[in-house]
């Protein structure tokens, strides 16, 4: 049961990552592809009904992480407590910011509002890159669980880490880069015209960056956590997942060549789905890493709530889980096809 | 560490406070939006249609806030009270999940089908208020069902290292705590949401604008909020503090004020209470009405805090004693209200009574005041513990994290959230402004 709720958790977060990543995408590349007004409004009201749900998957995964491994969720929460906050203030910004813009019919309040929506999904893409930077390096916990990482310390991967380092700070750029091709992916199945047309060369160059960075980040990673590969090693059919992510976005790139919108989203939410299943499956049993002494580890045994709260829980969660896939994708079935401006 | 806890708790409050400004009210609205919704889907007539509309507009940028500033109080359960997270997250960890998966999931994707409306018929909005209702009703539940274990914990077992594992889910979701929390908050959130109605309609009657608007919203209003204020102080209210006497006595004795046990206890209605000489000053009250209220005899005997050790005693009680007279005070005054207007209308006076609209306009900050200072009464009693009788707020807070961090996010707490309430009064003021759209197609919401 502990090891159904890790694989719940990381497909929650990953899901989370594909719908709400195209949201911070459309949010990085918007201001640059859309020119007027009008072009703006069509961009905004692409993610304008779905973005509010979208979001709802993290709070509930942190919700199911709470209630499966409270003390993952206790260590986790108050050891990156800078960071954490300082996503809480992103949402909040990006979320007002979504809300808000259409309020005020006047063109400061509107590019007031433009800077800070492409500022915080900017920065919250690069936050979360970080995190699971964080989480793949690891952190100093301690003999009762707890760790405290500042927001940086002298940039390297130590034994002391800070929540940015070298290696955090890449993962946060190839997060901005793949979240913003992914993001450009979806605005173009989403508009048309002119707009379309600059988004679409947009994403091909987000495409590349984001394979330039990914590379980069494989090459990094064994350097920095060497016991991601044992897991791996141990159950060689496992390199056919990160082997598929990697198709996936070659697929992904080839299919944007070719302007095929729709088919180069579901592609690159696929290369999303299965860069992070790879790191699950490298981290498993693990939570949270310890850099100091790997037997402080939190791992889903040790920091799992009991049995019956385990059990119990799946019950009720196979239910509202049926229930919520449900409004969700009938709320995108609603919505599909292109976005209009007239549409908010 | 002191100071770490001091900041912890105040971040945690005014986070707190600040949120629930957002919920009382969409979750009061959904109930009147779905009322107007089924007017407008039985009777076709645009005016409901437009009435509705509008509310949906208000309804949607108090839920925009609403989650915004919900979303943080979630994760301080992690960040900033990471020993209680790890102790009670086996219990609370699944009423939170809950209300994700049930309640939220539900509440974003269908005011996206309300907002974004022009595409859907009537049928298809009045289920999308159906379901915006059970969305956010459910919400208040499961909170309230965490709410109410941290007030009397049901249904649990202490494992081998200390930490508390749910033992039933049907006992946590039934905890009997939770019936007179949860239906007097939710009375109270109807109370908030007619009041404003009320208001909006009192003040765009007493300035000739969009009369037949006016006069709808003050019916509804009206009679909505009379009967739920009426509901708000009894039964619920009532049976909310003869519960917490039944299991949390030093709570209700340092709320009202009662520092020596008595037969025949009075009710303070006003006066200050004194901690150098334990009792109260100035006081204006009724003789053994505290008895009759709780035990129903005139001579019961009342514990006052001298029957429990100074430790156990809240450790804010000149705060608590007057947050619960507020509340108590500010309830009666709406029931006063709402009854007196309730009255008129009946008579069919009421549109004409301009000293009345007048009331009625300026009593809606009233009910954000009360239900402000009921969670006040609710969690500042419920001190100096953190889950009642089994972990103390002390031992509650995150271990690594140092004053100096906390009162650095606490600043910026403040700072943001000062930003975000004159957005939203500025918007909300703009709504107002603007009113119902005639007949038209374009609605407030139209850009």
């Amino acid at each position: 049961m502990e090891t159904v709720w890790f694989v719940i958790v990381t497909l929650m977060l990953a899901v989370y990552v594909v719908l709400d990543g195209f949201d911070f995408g459309v949010g990085m590349v918007y201001p640059f592809v859309a020119r007027t007004e009008a072009e703006r409004r069509t961009a905004l009201a692409s993610i304008g009904p779905v973005w509010n749900g979208n979001e709802v998957w993290l709070i509930t995964a942190a919700a199911v992480l709470f209630f499966a491994y409270p003390k993952a969720y206790a260590a986790g929460f108050s050891g990156f407590y800078l960071a954490l906050i300082l996503v809480l203030w992103l949402l909040i910004f990006r979320g007002l910011a979504l809300e808000l813009r259409s309020h005020v019919n006047h063109a400061l309040w509107k590019q007031g509002w433009d800077a800070a929506f492409t500022a915080a999904s900017l920065l919250l893409a690069v936050v979360f890159g970080a995190a699971l930077g964080n989480l793949i390096r690891g952190v100093p916990l301690n003999r009762d669980g707890y760790f405290f990482v500042p927001l940086w310390t002298d940039f390297l991967t130590g034994p002391e880490p800070g929540i940015l380092d070298w290696f955090t700070v890449l993962t946060g750029a190839t997060s901005a880069s793949i979240l913003a091709f992914h993001g450009a992916n979806y605005l173009a199945m989403k508009t048309e015209g002119g707009l379309h047309r600059r988004t679409a060369s947009t994403a091909s160059v987000m495409g590349w960056v984001s394979a330039g960075c990914t590379l980069l980040t494989v090459i990094a990673v064994p350097f920095v956590q060497p016991s991601l590969r044992l897991n791996f090693a141990g159950h060689p059919m496992e390199y056919l997942v990160p082997l598929s992510g990697v198709f996936a976005l070659g697929t992904s790139l080839y299919l944007r060549c070719r302007q095929r919108d729709t088919a180069a989203f579901l592609t690159s939410s696929l290369f999303i789905l299965m860069m992070l299943a790879s790191v699950g499956f490298g981290m498993y049993p693990h939570l949270l890493v310890s850099t100091t002494d790997p037997a402080l580890s939190l791992t889903v045994f040790n920091a799992a709530t009991d049995s019956y709260g385990l059990t119990a829980g799946f019950a009720w969660f196979g239910i509202g889980f049926a229930l919520a896939l449900a409004y969700q994708i009938y709320v995108h079935y609603l919505f599909w096809g292109k976005a209009r401006a007239d549409a908010h | 560490m002191a100071s770490a806890l001091l900041y912890d708790r105040l971040q945690f409050a005014f986070t707190a406070t600040f949120h629930y400004f957002f919920p009382q009210l969409t979750m009061g609205l959904a109930l009147l939006l779905l009322y107007l919704r089924s007017r407008a889907l039985a009777t076709g007539d645009e005016h409901y249609q437009q009435a509705s509309e509008f509310w949906t507009v208000i309804f949607a940028l108090n839920f925009g806030f609403g989650v915004v500033t919900g979303i943080p109080l979630e994760f301080q359960f992690g960040t900033n009270w990471a020993r209680f997270s790890n102790f009670a997250g086996g219990v609370i960890g699944q009423t939170l999940a809950m209300e994700g998966v049930f309640a939220f999931f539900l509440e974003s994707s269908f005011l996206g089908v309300l907002l974004f409306r022009k595409r859907f018929s009537r049928g298809v909005q009045w289920c999308a208020a159906l379901m915006l209702f059970l969305g956010s009703w459910l919400s208040g539940y499961f909170v309230l069902a965490t709410n109410a274990w941290m007030q009397h914990p049901v249904a649990y077992q202490v494992g081998e290292d200390g930490r508390v594992f749910v033992d039933s889910l049907t006992g946590l979701l039934t905890n009997p705590w939770l019936f007179w929390q949860f239906t007097h908050t939710m009375t109270a959130a109807v109370v908030t949401a007619s009041c404003v109605m009320a208001a909006v309609g009192s003040f765009y009657l007493l300035s000739g604008r969009h009369v037949p608007y006016a006069k709808t919203f003050l019916r509804t209003g009206v009679v909505a909020g009379a009967i739920a204020s009426a509901l708000m102080i009894f039964p619920t209210g009532h049976g909310n503090a003869r519960q917490v006497f039944e299991h949390q006595p030093v709570k209700g004795a340092a709320f009202e004020g009662l520092f020596a046990t008595e037969r025949g206890a009075s009710l303070y209605l006003i006066g200050q209470p004194n901690l150098e000489t334990m009792t109260i000053d100035n006081p204006i009250e009724i003789p053994g009405a505290l008895s009759i209220l709780i035990y129903d005899e005139l001579y019961a005997k009342v514990k006052g805090l001298d029957a429990f050790p100074r430790e156990e005693w809240p450790d804010n009680l000149p705060l608590l004693y007057y947050a619960y007279h507020v509340m108590a005070g500010l309830g009666t005054i709406l029931l006063s209200v709402m009854g007196l207007a309730l009255f008129w209308l009946w008579r069919g006076r009421l549109f004409r009574a301009n000293w009345l609209l007048w009331l009625l306009m300026l009593s809606a900050p009233f009910p954000y005041i009360a239900t402000s200072a009921g969670w006040m009464t609710a969690e500042l009693g419920r001190q100096p513990w953190l889950v009642y009788g089994l972990l103390r707020t002390a031992d509650g807070t995150s271990p690594l994290v140092h004053s100096g961090n906390a009162l650095f996010t606490l600043i910026g707490f403040v700072g943001l959230y000062l930003l975000l309430g004159v957005l939203f009064l500025f918007l909300i003021g703009e709504t107002i402004r603007h009113g119902p759209a005639p007949a038209g197609p374009q609605s407030a919401h139209g850009a």
